[in-house]
């Protein structure tokens, strides 16, 4: 029985540990943000890499995403004979929910991943140690560029998800189900509403910033050789995807609860 | 007493958990001299680096540069002080997503903010003193070989002028001729440039090609300190044991833990 509690307290106590770690890093980490220098040319490259490079795997999910959207709303719909409102259901489930969260765990298999394998390898490495002694802050140099670049990145690529998302639902629901093309672009366009859209690139803002800081984060603090890094890739990935989904629903409460 | 040690440490204690890695270390390094540390696997040499380096903080004790506690300095004074130091490590820790000229220029470009053009100029001159060609500069870290990285290494570590060198052991794992081309370097660029060096090893004929003293670490502490040439005669069991390299003797390995 004692054991079995303190096993428990073991439990909690690991993760309030790791708890209070993450929100020193992330401090750490926010307050660098806002002082010089900052380095444009790494900012850059994190944007290259997170931005366009995701293009494809964002604007493939997005796509499916739209037409089996519009394919399962008509089965639904028909039964109830409102089968117009197929256009608007696909627009309002891209644009609110399933653009920024499908493109944000997208992402975060993508570059989550790939930021714990290269600093955590870095960390292994003392290569970490070496920006230190070259008189180089490392959240400056390697923290930073990636949290600015998520913070940015996602909400470029989310608008492009909903564009590719919407447009997938629209070839489905024209070319397979029979509406009348102006149609279904007046009723995707009529209802649409500026804070659907918005809510989406917010909550993407959010999921780039969990993405990039998990990923560091793992990284960062990842030990032990290749094994070590490993672990942190997992890490990155499984704990930017818990978040992502559970700020996903509070954003939802706060943007649509009232 | 003569001049202000360049280096003061005065009873630096580290601990990793329960475990006590440096228990009371104790060593002041003259302006220009070059100070050996040799000692087994894992008995906290680096460690003894990292702690005077800033990248691990020490438990207690006092660590000076050039007269200034930076024991528990922030990370932004630590900065400024770091700037006299140059290390290299000892897996090298080249930057591998930068060419070479870059990992050498590094601490001019970031710390210095020298213009790129300048940097590569000063970068390529520096890995000529380590023997390098041009044309290595532009390669990635992971197209050399050990002994190229190592000299890379080196090469960064002497690049912005530092004051304070940090060998982490230089020449283990590389072949007796490598690891003499070394030791050469080493003593050219530090010792006949004023540089002040501390060095780890347990190659003793590097110990005693670059150092001007050596000091043995053991369970924590320098267990003897003396000059390079009195090695040999030091009177110490656990050294005669080191540096003839016995199994058997007062130093037990630790086979099991
Ligand atoms: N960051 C760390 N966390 C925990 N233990 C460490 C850390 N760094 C070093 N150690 C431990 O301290 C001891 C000394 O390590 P080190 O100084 O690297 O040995 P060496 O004398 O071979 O350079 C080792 O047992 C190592 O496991
Ligand atoms: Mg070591």
């Amino acid at each position: 029985m004692l054991n079995f509690l303190a096993l428990i307290g073991r439990v909690v106590l690991g993760f309030l540990g790791h708890l209070g770690r993450l929100t020193i890093f992330a401090g750490a980490a926010i307050s660098h943000c806002v002082r010089p220098p900052l380095y444009p040319r790494l900012i850059g490259r994190q944007m290259i890499d997170i931005g366009y490079y995701s293009l494809p795997v964002v604007g493939l999910t997005a796509i499916f995403s739209g037409m089996v959207l519009a394919l399962q709303s008509y089965t639904g719909f028909a039964r109830f004979s409102a089968e117009s409102a197929v256009a608007n259901v696909v627009v309002l489930s891209i644009t609110r929910e399933l653009g920024p969260v499908l493109a944000g765990l997208m992402v975060a298999g993508r570059i989550g991943a790939s930021m714990a394998a290269e600093i955590g390898t870095m960390r292994v490495t003392e290569q970490i140690d070496a920006l230190t002694t070259l008189s180089t802050n490392p959240f400056k140099y390697l923290v930073v560029p990636r949290l600015l670049a998520g913070l940015l990145m996602l909400p470029l690529l989310v608008l492009v998800a909903d564009i590719i998302g919407v447009f997938g639902g629209y070839l489905v629901g024209v070319y397979k189900l029979g509406f009348n093309a102006g149609v279904y672009i007046n009723s995707t366009v009529d209802f649409l509403q500026p804070l659907d859209v918005i809510s989406g690139l917010v909550k993407a803002s959010v999921f780039g910033f969990i993405i990039a800081l998990m990923g560091c984060y793992n990284g960062y603090y990842s030990k032990g050789g290749a094994q070590g890094v490993g672990a942190a890739t997992t890490n990155a990935v499984v704990s930017a995807s818990i978040l992502i989904l559970t700020s996903n629903y509070i954003l939802t409460e706060l943007f649509f609860a009232s | 007493m003569s001049a202000m040690p360049k280096i003061h440490l005065k009873d630096v204690r580290k601990a990793f958990g329960d475990k006590q890695v440096l228990n009371g270390v104790d060593l002041d390094i003259a302006p220009a001299e070059s100070v050996v540390i040799i000692g087994g696997s894992g008995t906290g040499k680096s460690v003894l680096i990292k702690c005077i380096l800033g990248i691990l903080t020490a438990d207690s004790g006092t660590i000076e540069v050039d007269g200034t506690d930076v024991t528990h300095q922030p990370a932004a004074a630590r900065e400024k002080v770091n700037k006299k130091f140059g290390m290299l490590f000892q897996g090298a820790a080249l930057f591998d997503s930068l060419p070479v000229w870059e990992n050498v220029a590094f601490g001019l470009m970031q710390g210095d903010h020298m213009p790129r053009k300048e940097a590569k100029a000063r970068a390529i001159d520096t890995l000529s003193k380590v023997g390098l060609a041009p044309e290595v500069g532009d390669l990635s870290p992971s197209e050399l070989s050990g002994g190229m990285q190592k000299r890379v290494g080196l090469a960064r570590a002497i690049a912005s002028n530092p004051e304070i060198v940090f060998f982490d052991e230089p020449t283990t794992g590389l072949d007796p001729i490598m690891a003499d081309v070394i030791n050469d370097l080493i003593v050219t660029c530090v010792r006949d440039r004023g540089i002040t060096a501390l060095s780890i090893t347990h190659d003793m004929h590097s110990a005693r090609k670059i150092g001007d003293r050596i000091a043995m670490i053991y369970e924590g502490r320098l267990i003897w300190v003396g000059n390079a040439k009195d090695v040999d005669r030091a009177g110490n069991p656990y050294v005669d044991q080191f540096v003839n390299g016995r199994a058997e003797g007062p130093i037990k390995m630790q086979l099991r833990r």
